[in-house]
């Protein structure tokens, strides 16, 4: 019986241990599927459909916090209204282009310097250096916003200080620096001057990205180049404009290309500097806050969903624009 | 380098001005935090630390009662945020790197195309599905969406990519190990520290989230501390001293992070870019 039993045995075994490697193969076979299903569901949910039901309601006017079946399917009318009647609109993409220009240029044109002198120049301390001017770029903006209304208010504010300071030195009786600095204190939250004041906070944060981003371009360069240059009597300012510059051009391209992409959708800055109003004529207030303001102070969801999506064409056109002149020359 | 020229000292003296510029807003967030309103607004401000923390974070909690809430709220988000990320990206990523399936190709150039569309493009629509899914001023409503970042399953990719030897997936295959098993005792302690990058990336992403909470928590006690900041400002006199008190327990946490592991965060940050 025993042998029996042991005979019985052995294919049992064999054919569990198939099945097994059966079940394993299918397993090989479905596995990846599943390990990248959360990705699926969840931005099908939260993602795809939200895009979607964005566009539904961009074609619809009315109230849908009480329920879709609210609203009345008007067409194109919330996309005419803000191209011909919404003038806040208007304003604040002029405001937005204004203050992406203003914070975004002077971010490259002190970032690539700074990175190229950071590599050259620094070597025990760069670490320390480059972490004081990333830190604005991972600190909450909401939390530093704050703190910087505090900074540019105008009888107290620290900034108003310095710069009347600057202002006010005087030689032989002359102001000397008074036609650039001011010489009593600014109010910063006036429609002129509001949006160098927010320029200059969104510069601050993302000047140190910046910089990170050139750096670690300028260490994949070989180095045989400036060796080749040096041997041949290049100055270092030369090697910047004859090396560096033209070998960052790839970088460039990708960091403008991030700058345009996040300063258009500039939100939270002017949002706590204007304290969510946008400001004294909505100097302050961008195309994003237009888009917030009109959907949850004024409850018109189909317009704000049309708002986003002017705002998305409109980036979309600016990068297709960009790529065009920065990105296919090389 | 032995010789210094006036012009690359002059360099150093603006570089260094420049470093300094950079952190003076936290220099004077810590000094406001630590001074009366009264001494914050007379001229000129206050310039070193003052007696006065205790009495703004009384402030704070006089003005928001559920402060300490708030902070909780934030913490608790952002960890469970990070957890879900770390499990989900590397799982993907995982997949990404090491199967040969139908379609992958396809799957993860769609899951980077995620990655161009803005935020904002979803800030209506979401609020209103929380809305009518009922998890408006709920936990669930900022960490489930964000529960899987393109971002994140590209870094996993690339580390799992070059950290972990296929050979070494086939051989515990040979051995019998399943599938998930394969993923969960040996891919996910090899992987490590990109777990530490990627968790870093996701908690402060989420910590500093202020466009999420704002459209989804209309309720003071489930704030999130960007939020409960906010409501600080308001009409009449600004309490400078308790929103900067307030302002340095948000940015804390982050500076501790930062301090600890810049040179990780720095690189995490930039290599999704550099790379891709």
């Amino acid at each position: 019986m025993s042998a029996v039993e042991s005979a019985e045995k052995i294919p049992a075994v064999s054919k569990k241990r198939s099945l097994k490697q059966r079940l394993n193969a299918k397993g090989y076979k479905w596995a990846p599927y599943l390990f990248v299903s959360p990705f699926f569901v969840l931005f099908a949910v939260f993602g795809l459909f939200p895009l979607l039901f964005s566009i539904y309601l961009s074609l619809h006017y009315g109230d849908a916090t009480g329920g879709i079946d609210r609203m009345e399917f008007v067409g194109l009318a919330n996309y005419i209204y803000l191209f011909r009647d919404d003038a806040w609109f208007h304003q604040s993409l002029i405001n937005t282009g204004w203050l992406a220009l203003a914070s975004g240029i002077p971010q490259h044109v002190i970032a690539i310097p700074l990175a190229f002198f950071l590599h050259t120049s620094f070597k025990k301390t760069r670490n320390t250096v480059i972490g004081a001017y990333f830190v604005p770029f991972i600190t909450s903006s909401v939390a530093i916003s704050l703190v910087f209304t505090s900074l540019f208010s105008r009888d107290f504010g620290v900034i108003n200080m310095i710069l009347t300071q600057i202002g006010n030195v005087e030689i032989f009786g002359f102001q000397p620096l008074g036609w650039l600095f001011p010489t009593e204190n600014v109010d910063w939250a006036r429609p002129q001057y509001i949006k160098p004041m927010i320029a200059f906070v969104v510069f601050w944060r993302f000047v140190g990205w910046n910089t990170v981003l050139y750096l670690s371009a300028m260490q994949t360069i070989p180095k045989d180049l400036y060796e080749a240059a040096t041997v041949d009597g290049a100055k270092p300012w030369q090697q910047f404009f004859y090396i560096t510059l033209p070998q960052l051009k790839p970088m460039m391209f990708f960091a403008v290309t991030l700058t345009i992409i996040g300063n258009l959708q500039m939100f939270e800055e002017p949002f706590i500097i204007t304290g969510g109003t946008g400001g004294i004529e909505q100097a302050g207030k961008t195309a994003a806050m237009h888009l917030y303001l009109t959907a949850f102070t004024e409850g018109d969801f189909g317009t704000a969903s049309a708002v986003s999506w002017l705002l998305f064409f409109i980036i979309a056109i600016l990068t297709w624009l960009n790529n065009k002149i920065l990105g296919e020359k090389d | 380098m032995n010789k210094l020229k006036k012009s690359t000292i002059f360099a150093y003296i603006v570089v260094g001005l420049g470093a300094m510029i950079m952190l003076a807003p936290f220099y004077f967030m810590f000094i406001f935090a630590t001074h009366s309103n009264g001494d914050i607004l007379s001229v000129p401000p206050p310039l070193w630390f003052g007696s006065e923390l205790m009495n703004n974070i009384d402030y704070l909690l006089n003005a928001l009662p559920y402060f300490w809430h708030n902070v909780g709220m934030s913490f608790y988000i952002a960890i469970i945020t990070t957890a879900l990320n770390l499990l989900f990206c590397s799982m993907a990523g995982y997949a990404l790197a090491m199967y040969d399936f139908k379609y992958r190709n396809v799957i993860f150039a769609f899951i980077m195309g995620t990655m161009l569309i803005p935020p904002f493009l979803g800030m209506i629509p979401t609020a209103l599905v929380m809305k009518y899914l009922g998890w408006l001023n709920t936990p669930k409503a900022l960490y489930i969406p964000m529960a899987c970042g393109a971002m994140g399953i590209f870094m996993m990719k690339q580390f799992i990519t070059s950290a972990i030897p296929k050979e070494l997936i086939e051989a515990a295959r040979m051995d019998g190990c399943n599938e998930f098993s394969i993923y969960w005792r040996v891919v996910v302690p090899l992987i490590k520290p990109a777990f530490g990058t990627l968790g870093l990336i996701v908690f402060i992403g989420q910590w500093n989230n202020f466009m999420g909470p704002l459209v989804v928590m209309n309720d003071m006690k489930m704030f999130t501390i960007p939020l409960a900041l906010r409501s600080l400002q308001g009409t009449g006199m600004t309490p400078w001293g308790a929103i900067c008190a307030g302002a340095a327990i948000a940015v804390i946490p982050l500076l501790i992070m930062f301090t600890l592991s810049s040179r990780r965060l720095i690189d995490g940050l930039t290599a999704g870019a550099v790379k891709g």
